[in-house]
């Protein structure tokens, strides 16, 4: 796959939430399909079907030598997908740490109106 | 949640979400959004750009123009679109096209805003015309991109994963 191709695989991959929850799991360690599928009260089927399309983006792969054949997270696809995110979510936090200041201004300008019209009529 | 923490997200084939919440009340926040003399002292992107052009005509049917320049070399960048549903305070809907687009076709994008006890969540929500679209934005981004740890991710994932839940719990 190109890394294109990936990427396209990636996004799809996470767009499904108990998905993502499965990958937060698996970050934290390896997991079995058992074992997956207990938070998540699914039959080990339905976790299976999640598991395939994950292992398809090659998000996730299976360890061979163990019998339970835990799943593990795979980095590379993710540090593509986020390395996006990150650029993206840079530019709109300093937007938004801008916007932070300007609201801080205008509820000091509003107070201040207000504090000139109490005056004029006290209640 | 507190205030300042930004969620970015995909949602779906052909969605990109972004939600942060502001200490603000949202009449404030939506002037902010609303009002080009205001939006121009914050929306201006990456550091050494500035906003020459913003111009909004905020009514269904209005259009609004944004334009902004590198200082360094002079270079502009120019985007607009027109509204399609207007809730004061509320709700805002626009089409967005780039003047060179990168993606193919319009977006629309959806602001949202809601307020609790004077702290306003703003949820912006970009729809492309396809999964192929939306992902051309995120790729577009990708060639300059920062190498992210692979904790910094499990971070990100962690919050994406729990995101659904976090609005049930409310408080924290």
């Amino acid at each position: 796959m190109t890394s294109s191709d990936r990427l396209d695989a990636t996004f799809a991959a996470l767009a499904d939430p108990t998905r993502r929850a499965i990958l937060a799991r698996l970050a934290s360690g390896e997991a079995s399909v058992l074992e997956l599928a207990e938070p998540f009260s699914m039959t080990q089927p339905a976790v299976s079907k999640h598991l395939k399309v994950l292992e398809r983006a090659g998000l996730i792969s299976r360890t061979r030598d163990a019998q339970r054949r835990p799943r593990r997270l795979e980095a590379k696809p993710f540090a593509e997908a986020a390395e996006w995110l990150e650029k993206y979510r840079k530019i709109w936090a300093g937007n938004f740490q801008r916007l932070d200041a300007l609201l801080d201004q205008m509820k000091i300008d509003e107070l201040k109106a207000k504090q000139k019209k109490q005056d004029r009529s006290k209640r | 949640m507190n205030p300042g923490n930004l969620k970015l997200t995909t949602q779906g084939d052909r969605e990109i979400v972004m939600t942060r919440e502001f200490n603000a009340p949202r009449r404030l926040v939506f002037d902010a959004f609303t009002k080009p003399e205001l939006v121009k002292q914050w929306l201006l992107g990456p550091p050494g750009w500035s906003m020459p052009v913003c111009e909004i005509d905020l009514k269904v049917g209005g259009s609004y123009r944004y334009v902004w320049r590198q200082d360094s070399d002079g270079s502009e960048m120019g985007m607009g679109g027109v509204f399609r549903e207007i809730v004061p305070e509320e709700r805002v809907v626009c089409t967005e096209v780039f003047d060179k687009a990168w993606y193919p076709g319009e977006a629309v994008g959806t602001l949202v805003l809601s307020e609790q006890r004077g702290i306003t969540t703003v949820t912006q929500t970009m729809l492309y015309q396809s999964r192929e679209a939306r992902d051309g934005i995120l790729k577009s981004g990708m060639e300059k991109g920062v190498a992210m740890s692979y904790d910094r991710l499990a971070e990100l994932l962690a919050s994406s994963g729990t995101a659904g839940m976090e609005k049930g719990a409310g408080k924290s």
